[in-house]
Formats: structure tokens, C-alpha cells, sequence
């Protein structure tokens, strides 16, 4: 018969500010763990969820980004007729040619100036895009220099109130409304016009950095691929939508994870440590008690369960107290640069229920590893020395 | 019987668990200069920057251009002693992964706006000559296992194609937060080989001969090109930094408030041990007076063993911590000055000595306190 699980309940209660220390430094662990899980992955789901399956993107060959692409107008032409893209009713490939430039706004929380990304879009942007929402005002009308701003941005920086006026690239710019993407990268954007930007910056015109393409369906997106690859006009790269945009993820994700686990896993050694030192005292203040259990017929192996057990059930509280701590955080803002566009990237932390649960698993296994050698100890303790403490 | 020779019977006694608090330490202090680390790797590139260095940038953003006339402009400034420049480059070495800063830069000023990197003389010479030339940092030199006199290609993003540089110097930083895992190469290189910025550069560097001038002459620089095609915006190289580390957002109170967890809890720990192991001795304790010892005798003796496996755990934390940061950035490249400073580790030992105390103080007050017949009443 193994010990009953009571003896370990009423031991806690009984030893309540011996718990608590251990509860409080496992609770801590579990709480940094989940934000750093948190934290990368709505980074990560922001830029992820940016791309539509039946989209690609094309960029100047060799081009890893935007910023480092370019594509003529005739270039631009060719693509259009090639077969897999979606057509309007007049038969006009759905694609938006656009312009990427960077610029410095103030930010509403430091004052100071941060990049924002804005893009310059083409007349099917809203069709190639169709996660697009506009929430307040209107879109852009072709040939005036109108903006709108990603939901995001607007709360990102100051001075993108509707109808208000803005100044960049040396020319006034008018706001006519605000767009929703979903929680996607482009929600931290600002839009204007493709030709207007081009103007604005002296760019050459009809010179793009990046076509998105609408295709007919995702299946037809190695065909059309090839066609694009294969012509002999055309020095193109083709990337499905949603791999360019993970891929721009993938950095800050590993910074975030490397130094997050790092803290957390010596965190968890620390908290390893003081679950092992509190259930040795639980150990030593108790030897006459575990004495009397020996003596009462219990196995050695039933007093490490009962310790080990005793430690785990310490330790899941912890785990508890952590996710109640850091679950406030969830749908938290946060923000901050994406290195591949060099501009302001806006985010939410995402906790999502299997963090909660690996976290739990986290707090069990450091319980196990707290508990297993006081326990081992226990189980040794010589029944006749220790009852002549009585 | 001396105090010292009864301290270190104690620390004979319940081995394991004084072990494993001194390690909770030093698994406290590891963290402590872990987040030290990351902390200077974001805020010492600011503490470090010139306030007698201006940035010139263009007005829109870093990453336009400005014209390469303004360059004799800006020397005619008064209080301007030297004008360099430079341009961004953003090439690959093998992988995208392989992550690090690439400089085209001018060869004729650049050395004396940077005096803190420090290039043997010959070496600068032999870049200098070397059209092809490049010059890197010891880290980066290091990351990459790179010898002078080796080839090393880079592939273009912006400026397209493979462009091969030849190793001809490796520079040094004077301070430790110096960031030695750059790549410089000849903006004459750059103009020659491509004509996407031929007339521009990325961005000015000025110095200024009286730091106290440094706003006016900011004031003016921006003055002078107001309603051009390029205006600019012009900050010391301590503002500019600043404002560019506050893009990341407020690391600050992300890194104060792990600590503030760690801290908390390793007090906790801590302090519940020394309580424990104190409250165990109660009788013994009671014993000691009785012979005669007193109770500022018996306070001090408690402290000092809080104390000692405070400094001891705290002490190994912090060793390891150092070690760590001699590893090299764990992050491949985005931060490039991991250093655990001297400072640091001071600071680390004050917060082990503090923590130590805190921990120690009220089970040595109470024994202090406690009366020899209650003490001998438990035993």
C-alpha cells in the first residue's frame, strides 16, 4: 500500500513558508518561460501571417529582400501574361507592382523618431491582398498623394489621425484612412501610391521593387514558377508569399529564443536548487516521521514516491501561480525593429495553450529533479537512530 | 576556540544543503551577468558614442543617400575639424545567416575620425593601396578564422554581383565596448565598380573641435540644406545611437524586471536556508552563551556565514558568467560587444554581499536576541 496522498497535501499546509519559497521561484521560471514562447511566436505569427497561400512574390534575382530589389516596367509585362495568375474580367493579371521606402516618424511612446515601412501599392493591391480591411475613412485614390495607415502604425505614431496632413520625402501627404491586416506585418505599415512615391523620392519611374501576384490556386505555383524562371527576358526570383515572410521572421526569432531560453534554463537550475534545498529540510525536520513510516511496514520505494510526489505536486502549484502571472501579457503590444525591412515591426504576445501546458511539464520536471535525491535520502533513513530522537 | 575555527566546523555540517544554496547563488549571479551582458551590448554602444562626432544622415532616412558635393560644404562649416563619410553595404559571406556590418569608407579621413580603432601603421598602408582592400575587426577576424593576406567574397544585395576583398589589416578597439566585428572596405572601390551611388554616399561623419559647439553646428549643417533635394538631420553620434537602440524597443524594463524576479526569488531562498539551518542550532546556540559568548559574537558569526556562501556562490556565478562572455556572442551577430565588464562583476559581488546580508540579518538578530533558558528549554 502506497502512502496516502493526504501526508503529502497536509505537508505542504503544515510547512506553508517553506512552500512558499519554492512555489514563488518556480512560478518565477514558469512565467519567463511562457513570455519568451509568447514573445517569438507572436513575432513570428505577425510576419508569418502577412503572406496569402496563393500569393508569390517576385523580386530582382539574387534579391533577399525589398530593399535590394528592382523590376522594370517591361519586365513587369511579361510576367502579366504569364499563365497561372488570376485574371480580372477584362482579363488583366491581379498583381500590385510596389515601391518600399523608409521613413522616420515620431514614435507615441519615446517621442523619438522610429522607421516605419512605407509601401507604395498599385491599383490591385486591395484584390492581391484580400485579408485587407478598411476600418475608418477611404483608400487611396490613384494620382493624389493620399495615405493610409496600417491599424498599428496609427497607434504606433503620432500625427496619423484622419484627414490629418503629413510630411515626408519633402511633400505634404493627406491621411483618407485607416486599414486593418489582420495582426499582420503590413497593419505596421503606411500605403500610398506606387507612381506618387516613386515622384516623391526622384525614383525613376516605372521601376518596381516587388510584384505580388495573385495566382489561380496554390498548386499552380511551381508552374508558374518555372515559366517566370525559365524565360529568357526575365532575371527574376519567384518566393511563395508566406515563405518570403517567414523567412523575415527568422532572425529575431532566434535572438528572442537563444537569449530567452538562456535566461530561463538558468533560472531553472537556480529554482532546481532551491526545490532540492527545501525538500531536504522537509527531509531532515521530518526523519522521525519517516522513521515511524518504516517502522509501520512502508517499502523505501514508497517514501521516494511519496517525497518525489510531494515535490511535483509542489512544483505544478508553481507552475500555476507562473501562468497566472504572466497571462496578463497575452495580447500585450510590443514592438520593435524587423532587421530585414529596418523599420518597425508591430506585435502582440500570443500564448497559446500548449505554452501553458509545456510550461507545467517545465515546472513537473523541475519539481522531479528537486525532489528526487531528498527523496533517495529519506528512504535511507536508519529506523532506530532516528526514533531514538523521540 | 576561535570564531574562524568555529565557522569552518560549521560549514562542515549539512554539506549538501549549504552546497546547494551557494550554488542557487551562483546560478543567481550567472543570470545577473548574463542580463548585465545583454544590457551593455544594447546601452554601452551609447555610453561609448562621440559627443564630439556628428551623423549627417539624409532627413527621409539612413538609407537614402546624400550628394557627395555637400562633403566640401561641410569642411567650410567653422568648428569643423574633419569630414569623413560612409556607405552602408549589406553583402553576404556564404550564408545570410553569417550576419555582421560592412562599411564602404573613405581612406583618407577615416582613420583619424575613429581613433579608437586602432590599425597597425603598415596595415592601414597596405589597405590604403590596395583598391580591393578591406579591413576587419579582431572578433570578426576571429568569428570567420580570417589571416591577412586572404581573399574573401562577398555577395552583393544592393550593389549586385560577387565583390572579393583582400584581407589587409585587422583593427583593434581601444575600450571593451569598442565593436571590432565590422568590415571596412574603399568607398573608391564601391564608385568604381557600380554606378548605383556614384555621387553619393550613405552618410557624413563630422568632428567637431569644441563638443560644447556641437548643436549649433547641428543647427547649421541642418540649416544649410534646408529645402534642398536632401535635407538633412544632424545629431552627435551619442544622440543618433541612442535614438537608434530605442527602435528595439524598451529593453531596459524588459532585462530590470527578469532581475527583479531572480533577485527576489534568490532571496527567498536564501534567506529561508539561513533560517532553517539557524533555527536547528537553536539549542547549540543557547549552549554558546551559556559558555559565554556574546550576542554580537554570535550576531557576527551568523553573518559570516550568510555572508560567506553568498561571496562564494555569487564569486563562481559571476566566474562562469566571464567565461560565457569569452565564448563570443551566442546570437551569430546581433550583438556584437557581449562583454562582461569589470564594473559588473564589482556590481555582482555588491548585490552577493547585500543579498548575503539580508538573508543573514534576521535569523543572526534573533539569535542574537535569543535567551539562553528558552534556547536550553528545546533541547
Amino acid at each position: 500500500m502506497a502512502i496516502p496522498f493526504q501526508y503529502n497535501i497536509r505537508s505542504i499546509i503544515v510547512r506553508w513558508s517553506s512552500t512558499l519559497v519554492a512555489v514563488v521561484s518556480i512560478a518565477g521560471v514558469v512565467a519567463v518561460f511562457i513570455a519568451v514562447l509568447a514573445l517569438a511566436y507572436g513575432f513570428e505569427k505577425t510576419l508569418v501571417s502577412s503572406g496569402s497561400p496563393e500569393n508569390a512574390i517576385i523580386l530582382r534575382g539574387g534579391a533577399t529582400g525589398e530593399m535590394e530589389s528592382a523590376i522594370s516596367l517591361d519586365q513587369i509585362r511579361i510576367v502579366q501574361d504569364i499563365n497561372g495568375i488570376k485574371r480580372d474580367k477584362d482579363g488583366v493579371g491581379v498583381m500590385s507592382s510596389e515601391v518600399v521606402v523608409v521613413a522616420a516618424f515620431p514614435m507615441k511612446s519615446t517621442g523619438t523618431d522610429a522607421n516605419a515601412q512605407v509601401r507604395g501599392v498599385s491599383g490591385d493591391v486591395l484584390q492581391v491582398r484580400n485579408n485587407i480591411e478598411i476600418v475608418r475613412g477611404r483608400f487611396l485614390n490613384p494620382g493624389l498623394n493620399e495615405l493610409v495607415v496600417g491599424s498599428k502604425a496609427s497607434r504606433l505614431y503620432s500625427g496619423f489621425d484622419l484627414n490629418s496632413t503629413v510630411l515626408f520625402g519633402g511633400t505634404s501627404w493627406v491621411v483618407v484612412g485607416v486599414f486593418d491586416a489582420g495582426g499582420s506585418a503590413f497593419d505596421s505599415e503606411i500605403w500610398c501610391n506606387a507612381d506618387n512615391l516613386n515622384q516623391t523620392y526622384k525614383r525613376p519611374q516605372n521601376i518596381f521593387q516587388s510584384v505580388t501576384v495573385s495566382l489561380t490556386s496554390e498548386d499552380v505555383f511551381d508552374t508558374f514558377k518555372n515559366a517566370v524562371t525559365t524565360d529568357p527576358r526575365l532575371t527574376l526570383s519567384v518566393e511563395r508569399e508566406i515563405e518570403f515572410y517567414a523567412k523575415q521572421s527568422e532572425s529575431v526569432t532566434i535572438l528572442i529564443r537563444v537569449l530567452g531560453f538562456l535566461v530561463a534554463s538558468v533560472m531553472a537550475i537556480g529554482a532546481i536548487f532551491g526545490a532540492i534545498n527545501t525538500m531536504y529540510s522537509a527531509v531532515s525536520a521530518r526523519s522521525v516521521e519517516i522513521a515511524t513510516l518504516r517502522a509501520l511496514g512502508f517499502k523505501a520505494r514508497h517514501i521516494i514516491i511519496s517525497f518525489v510526489t510531494e515535490s511535483v505536486l509542489i512544483a505544478l502549484i508553481g507552475g500555476v501561480v507562473g501562468i497566472l502571472l504572466i497571462l496578463p501579457v497575452n495580447h500585450q503590444a510590443a514592438s520593435t525593429m524587423n532587421w530585414q525591412s529596418f523599420s518597425q515591426l508591430s506585435f502582440t504576445f500570443v500564448i497559446r495553450p500548449e505554452f501553458m501546458l509545456e510550461g507545467l511539464l517545465f515546472a513537473a520536471l523541475m519539481g522531479f529533479l528537486g525532489g528526487l535525491f531528498p527523496a533517495v535520502r529519506a528512504s535511507r533513513v536508519p529506523i532506530v537512530t532516528a526514533l531514538r530522537g523521540l | 576556540m576561535n570564531s574562524i575555527s568555529l565557522l569552518l566546523v560549521n560549514f562542515r555540517r549539512k554539506r549538501i544543503r549549504k552546497i546547494l544554496t551557494a550554488c542557487s547563488f551562483a546560478a543567481a549571479l550567472f543570470l545577473f551577468g548574463i542580463l548585465a551582458i545583454i544590457y551593455d551590448a544594447f546601452y554601452l554602444p551609447i555610453e561609448i558614442a562621440g559627443s564630439d562626432r556628428l551623423v549627417v544622415q539624409n532627413k527621409i532616412s539612413l538609407i537614402m543617400p546624400l550628394p557627395y558635393s555637400y562633403r566640401e560644404k561641410l569642411t567650410q562649416i567653422d568648428g569643423i575639424d574633419l569630414v569623413s563619410f560612409g556607405s552602408w553595404f549589406g553583402g553576404v559571406y556564404q550564408s545570410e545567416r553569417n550576419f555582421f556590418v560592412q562599411f564602404a569608407v573613405d581612406t583618407e579621413t577615416w582613420d583619424r575620425m575613429f581613433p579608437e580603432f586602432v590599425v597597425p601603421p603598415e596595415q592601414w598602408k597596405a589597405f590604403v593601396e590596395d583598391r580591393q582592400g578591406c579591413i576587419v575587426g579582431q572578433k570578426l577576424a576571429e568569428r570567420y578564422g580570417w589571416k591577412i593576406g586572404d581573399r574573401i567574397p562577398l555577395k552583393g544585395t544592393v550593389f549586385q554581383g560577387v565583390w572579393e576583398f583582400n584581407l589587409r589589416g585587422i583593427f583593434q578597439g581601444k575600450r571593451a565596448g569598442d565593436d571590432t566585428s565590422q568590415f571596412w572596405f574603399q568607398y573608391k572601390y564601391l564608385d568604381e565598380q557600380s554606378d548605383l551611388m556614384r555621387g553619393y554616399v550613405g552618410w557624413y561623419y563630422v568632428h567637431v573641435s569644441d563638443p560644447d559647439r556641437a548643436v549649433a553646428i547641428s543647427d547649421e549643417i541642418d540649416d544649410l540644406f534646408a529645402n534642398s533635394p536632401f535635407e538633412t538631420v544632424t545629431e552627435t553620434e551619442k544622440a543618433w545611437t541612442a535614438a537608434f537602440i530605442k527602435q528595439f524597443g524598451n529593453i531596459k524594463v524588459l532585462l530590470l524586471s527578469v532581475g527583479g524576479v531572480v533577485f527576489f526569488t534568490l532571496l527567498l531562498i536564501t534567506g529561508s536556508n539561513m533560517a532553517i539551518s539557524i533555527r536547528e542550532r537553536t539549542g547549540e546556540i543557547g549552549i554558546m552563551k551559556t559558555l559565554g559568548f556574546s550576542g554580537a559574537r554570535i550576531l557576527f558569526m551568523v553573518l559570516a556565514e550568510s555572508l560567506f556562501m553568498a561571496l562564494a556562490g555569487g564569486g563562481i556565478g559571476l566566474i562562469m558568467a566571464k567565461l560565457f562572455a569569452m565564448q563570443g556572442d551566442p546570437t551569430g551577430g546581433f550583438l556584437p560587444a557581449f562583454y562582461l565588464s569589470s564594473r559588473n562583476i564589482l556590481l555582482g559581488l555588491a548585490i552577493s554581499v547585500l543579498i548575503g546580508l539580508a538573508a543573514g540579518i534576521i535569523p543572526a538578530l534573533q539569535s542574537m536576541r535569543l535567551r539562553i533558558v528558552d534556547a536550553l528549554r528545546r533541547v
